[in-house]
């Protein structure tokens, strides 16, 4: 399926998947520190495994930048 | 307030701008600008307020200018290591410009002290580099309804969001700090000093804007950009309903103060 992954039209060879699925495909380091922005709207940690995504969604994974702690 | 003629003249590039102008910079004269964090954000956004003539400018920083701080903290020499950095900094800037009155806060930021910080001001920016303080920013700029920058930077990368009362907050974005140990080390990851240059100067171009009231402010939008491969890239955000301090049910109320790992104590304000 074609998603819109930060902001970039990607194919992801994926029939169906989770948002947690997904961060596991893109090989997302730390994916609980990941903030997921979901076609707008803010996921909570337990929707990662539960939210479906398809085709045409978009999806950008925001991670904390603090400065020296996040190493 | 009138414009003396030697202001006239140092302020021209301004002046000269039609949404600037004489009037945009009477209200810089006027208006208080706090900065938390004279490092690698502040100093670069310290020396461009004090430049454009922002008539009081707070800063907040409890630590010493450290030999390893000089590779970006642009304000600091070499000179001033071992200095208050908040000493350090007022001095270049009050040579820098005479007009701007600069306020020291030789401490760190805590739930205790941070609304009597923020209060006499009409925009902060968060130079600060920790998670801990960010948060606590957030959350007493929320609570005492100030508009405020948030910036955050690490190795090549920058993401910065300007907060005003009614647009998303931090929070809205990260719910809350990274948890205690989740991250592997407290050692600095390494910044390249130019990242810190542009982003603190995009967080003082912000304060300038949201004091001249013209453009428009990177509320509800997280801006980010990585410079390795010079790439900026928006990101559109909204208020997020569940977020716990200005959502519809919020559940902090009033200021809290997430743990500080012992080991990153020292190293507060370096960002
Ligand atoms: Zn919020």
């Amino acid at each position: 399926m074609k998603l819109v992954i930060n902001g970039q039209e990607e194919t992801v060879e994926l029939q169906e998947a989770t948002v947690a699925e997904l961060l596991r495909y893109k090989k997302v380091e730390m994916p609980e520190m990941v903030s997921v922005e979901y076609n707008g709207r803010f996921l909570r940690q337990a929707e990662h495994e539960t939210v479906r995504v398809k085709d045409g969604d978009r999806i950008e994974f925001l991670y904390f930048m603090g400065g020296g702690m996040a190493g | 307030m009138n414009l003396t003629e030697e202001q006239i003249e140092r302020y021209s590039r301004h002046i000269l701008l039609k949404d600037v102008g004489g009037a945009g910079q009477e209200k810089l004269l006027q208006a208080k600008v706090l900065i938390i964090g004279t490092g690698g954000l502040g100093a670069p956004a310290a020396l461009y307020l004090a430049a454009a003539g922002v008539g009081t400018i707070g800063l907040v920083d409890g630590d010493t200018v450290d030999l390893s701080n000089l590779q970006r903290q642009v304000i600091h020499f070499t000179a001033d290591v071992n200095r208050l950095k908040v000493e350090s900094a007022r001095e270049k800037m009050e040579a820098l410009n005479p007009d701007v009155r600069v306020v020291t806060y030789p401490e760190r930021v805590n739930k205790d002290n941070i609304a009597a910080i923020i209060r006499d001001y009409d925009f902060i920016i968060d130079g600060t580099d920790n998670f801990p303080a960010k948060f606590l920013i957030n959350d007493a700029c929320v609570l005492s309804g100030k508009p405020f920058s948030h910036g955050g930077i690490l190795r090549f990368d920058g993401q910065t969001m300007t907060y005003v009362p009614g647009s998303a907050c931090y929070r809205c974005v990260f719910n809350a700090p990274p948890p205690k140990g989740a991250v592997p080390t407290c050692s600095e990851a390494g910044i390249l000093g130019a990242v810190a240059g542009m982003l603190g100067t995009v967080q003082a171009a912000e304060a300038l804007r949201y004091i001249i009231g013209k453009g428009r402010l990177l509320t509800n939008r997280l801006l980010i950009f990585n410079a390795l491969d010079m790439e900026y890239r928006q990101v559109n955000i909204r208020r997020n309903p569940e977020c716990p301090i200005c959502g519809e049910h919020p559940t902090i109320t009033e200021l809290v103060e997430a743990e500080q790992p012992i080991c990153d104590l020292r190293s507060r304000y370096h960002a």
